[in-house]
């Protein structure tokens, strides 16, 4: 008899901690559906143009159907005219910036991550390190944004201003030119980034590589295989998936950081693209951030419009970094 | 040929010969090349960044480029020599000069546009009709006696007035603080700020007992969820308007916003050509962005002063003392 009861009270128990978990997801979900559908109807006059909307699904006319998208505010320069301004100069900043900080911070990052990892004698050194590379990950970005300030856009003054630079090489308007500062060049940003996600990277390959059952790495050492060859062969490709699913993770969040480079005094209007490594560039979050502080209510649209062209670019990495994770497992047996 | 003929040639003339060295031709302008950077307040940076998108498309080889790191910040970086131009809504204080006159940075300034500032509560505030500059002052200061709305006037309500106010970083909070409270004195803490003057709107349209102040242009973008409180600064109460702000009659809350350009880098050509252009359309297109075109006089006083590339400031006078007054009487 009590031995039912308490069977009942058992199940009773688990049925509302499962209810109780669905709560808390569906919460979730429906906090990021309703940001989400907000944002779209925000923004999507400036994304789709209503007319080719209803021609293609109102009365079928499917060769309308590229005209839906608006593509001016793709291919666009900003503008005062809201109808006019897109965010050609920011996408194409953007995706500069975040290349160049992913070949740096890269290499970098998961180089560290192995040295530490697999190489590195356990004492009080490394720990050490260890301890502070998990505070710096925790470091507001702004801050990252005044160690550039100085470090790459002014460079500590040693090689004068950037409009009067003491060393550079090349004409200004060739592909190859770089000086020194950088100024409030492409380099400057990519570079002050790069500190931005560096522990990122750092503590998710470690942990990647941590995943890794040491009975592999021990069979490997106990056949005579030296450490690089173990590193190289057995550790290092068994934890690429997740070591990728780490760097593009931190390449989103470098994609979405305004503050640093607001620090460095990057502008936000500008209607070119950069030529080299030392041109002036924006970024998405910065045109964001300044379409959303406008009075008129247009430019608030125009930002949201440009969050759901970064939300979509955001996607598209979490897919690929979902996808090359996927491809990548192989069974460790 | 006698007189009157000379006379009414040389009156012809004039104009031509003076809209001609106002503007560098069309066809010289596409030969420009070069970078001209701009910097500094975010209030001033739609009519800059107006400019930037008209004179690129005449220009189309030269390379504006406008930041928002705010009037400070701009100055900053203004006064070491990392920029040509430096967007200000408040003129350059005396230790911003002396930061350039120690990196040897000469400049013209030049003002371009007025922004009024609107004193609001929300709409079903139905006792504040008007207030002076000294009830500001009780609202707005540290050691503040008005904390209710029945300390300014008996009649009025006993709650609690709620204060919004953009950021200490803005040129708004220095020139409201300035006006209200005095220069020296210190603004009430017990504050809601935002850098984002929309958060303001916000805030004040849903507080019964808010009071907030911001940019005219805010005010006109939601005048539905807001009351437009008229200041008396002495003459009797006004409101704010294009017209009142234009004639100075809106006083003390409005001011004028700068550009400051560097002298060095004005006889460079592109950047000769930018700042004609600004100060020949700067009128048409600050009205069309939201601010106030300054008056006719004085757009003509500040292109003859540019023309002449006057260097220095004239809100500071030769020991450094702040100039006080209305770009009237600064401007003579």
């Amino acid at each position: 008899m009590s031995g039912i009861s308490l069977r009942a009270k058992r199940i009773v128990k688990n049925r509302a901690f499962l209810a109780l978990c669905l709560l808390s997801t569906s919460a979730t979900i429906l906090i990021l559906a309703l940001l989400i559908a907000s944002i779209m109807a925000q923004g999507s006059h400036f994304l789709f143009n209503s007319d080719a909307l209803g021609a293609v699904f109102a009365h079928g006319e499917l060769s309308q159907l590229t005209k839906i998208i608006r593509w001016d505010f793709l291919t666009n320069f900003a503008s005062r005219f809201p109808e006019k301004a897109g965010i050609y100069a920011a996408v194409i900043g953007s995706m500069w910036v975040c290349a160049i900080c992913a070949l740096l911070a890269l290499p970098l990052g998961i180089g560290t991550a192995i040295y530490l990892e697999e190489f590195a004698p356990k004492n009080r050194w490394t720990a050490l390190i260890d301890f502070n590379i998990r505070n710096l990950a925790g470091v507001p970005s702004i801050v990252y944004g005044i160690l550039g300030l100085t470090a790459f856009t002014r460079m500590f003054g040693l090689f004068g201003s950037d409009k009067n630079s003491a060393l550079s090489f090349g004409p200004d308007n060739a592909w190859w030119h770089i000086q020194f500062p950088f100024g409030q060049g492409l380099l400057a940003g990519g570079l002050t980034l790069m500190l931005v996600v560096l522990p990122i990277v750092i503590i998710s390959s470690r942990e990647a590589l941590r995943a890794v059952p040491s009975s592999l790495r021990q069979a490997s050492l106990a056949i005579g295989a030296t450490q690089w060859q173990t590193a190289s062969k057995i550790t290092l490709p068994a934890a690429i998936p997740s070591i990728l699913t780490g760097a593009i993770l931190a390449m989103s969040r470098a994609m979405g950081e305004a503050a640093p480079l607001l620090v460095l005094g990057i502008p936000v209007f500008i209607a070119n693209t950069p030529d080299n490594l030392n041109d002036n560039f924006t970024v998405l979050p910065f045109q964001i951030f300044n379409w959303a502080g406008r009075p008129q209510e247009s430019f608030h649209q125009l930002a949201a419009s440009a969050i759901v062209v970064l939300l979509i670019v955001l996607i598209c990495f979490n897919g690929v970094a979902v996808y090359l994770r996927q491809k990548l497992r192989k069974p460790l047996a | 040929m006698n007189i009157t003929a000379s006379l009414a040639l040389a009156l012809f003339a004039l104009p031509i010969a003076l809209a001609a060295s106002m503007q560098t031709s069309d066809a010289d302008l596409s030969k420009l090349t070069g970078q001209i950077k701009v910097d500094g307040s975010s209030t001033v940076y739609p009519i800059t960044e107006a400019v930037a998108e008209d004179f690129q498309a005449q220009a189309p080889r030269t390379r504006p480029t406008v930041g928002i790191s705010g009037t400070g910040g701009g100055f900053k970086r203004f006064c070491s020599g990392e920029t040509d131009i430096s967007n200000a809504s408040r003129p350059i204080t005396k230790t911003e000069l002396e930061m350039a006159k120690s990196n040897k940075i000469e400049f013209v300034e030049i003002p371009i546009a007025f922004d009024g500032i609107a004193v609001v509560v929300n709409p079903t505030n139905t006792w504040v009709t008007q207030l002076n500059v000294e009830q500001l002052k009780k609202i707005f200061t540290a050691d503040s006696p008005a904390k209710k709305w029945s300390d300014l006037n008996p009649s009025w309500p006993g709650d609690t007035i709620k204060v919004f106010s953009p950021g200490t970083d803005s040129g708004t909070f220095d020139y409201f603080k300035e006006v209200t409270v005095s220069t020296s004195g210190k603004i009430r803490s017990d504050l809601s700020v935002s850098e984002d003057d929309n958060v303001l709107v916000t805030g004040v349209a849903g507080d019964k007992n808010a009071i907030g102040y911001f940019g005219f242009a805010y005010y006109i973008e939601n005048a539905s969820k807001l009351k437009l409180i008229p200041i008396d600064g002495g003459k009797g109460a006004i409101a704010p308007s294009d017209k009142t702000i234009m004639d100075g009659t809106y006083s003390p809350l409005s001011r004028p916003l700068f550009i400051y350009v560097n002298a060095k880098s004005a006889a460079r050509p592109e950047v000769a050509a930018f700042v004609d252009y600004f100060v020949l359309n700067t009128a048409a297109l600050s009205k069309e962005v939201g601010y106030t075109a300054l008056p006719a006089l004085i757009q003509e006083r500040v292109a003859a002063n540019w023309k002449a590339k006057k260097i220095g400031t004239q809100y500071l006078d030769a020991s450094g003392n702040k100039v006080q007054g209305s770009i009237a009487t600064v401007y003579k």
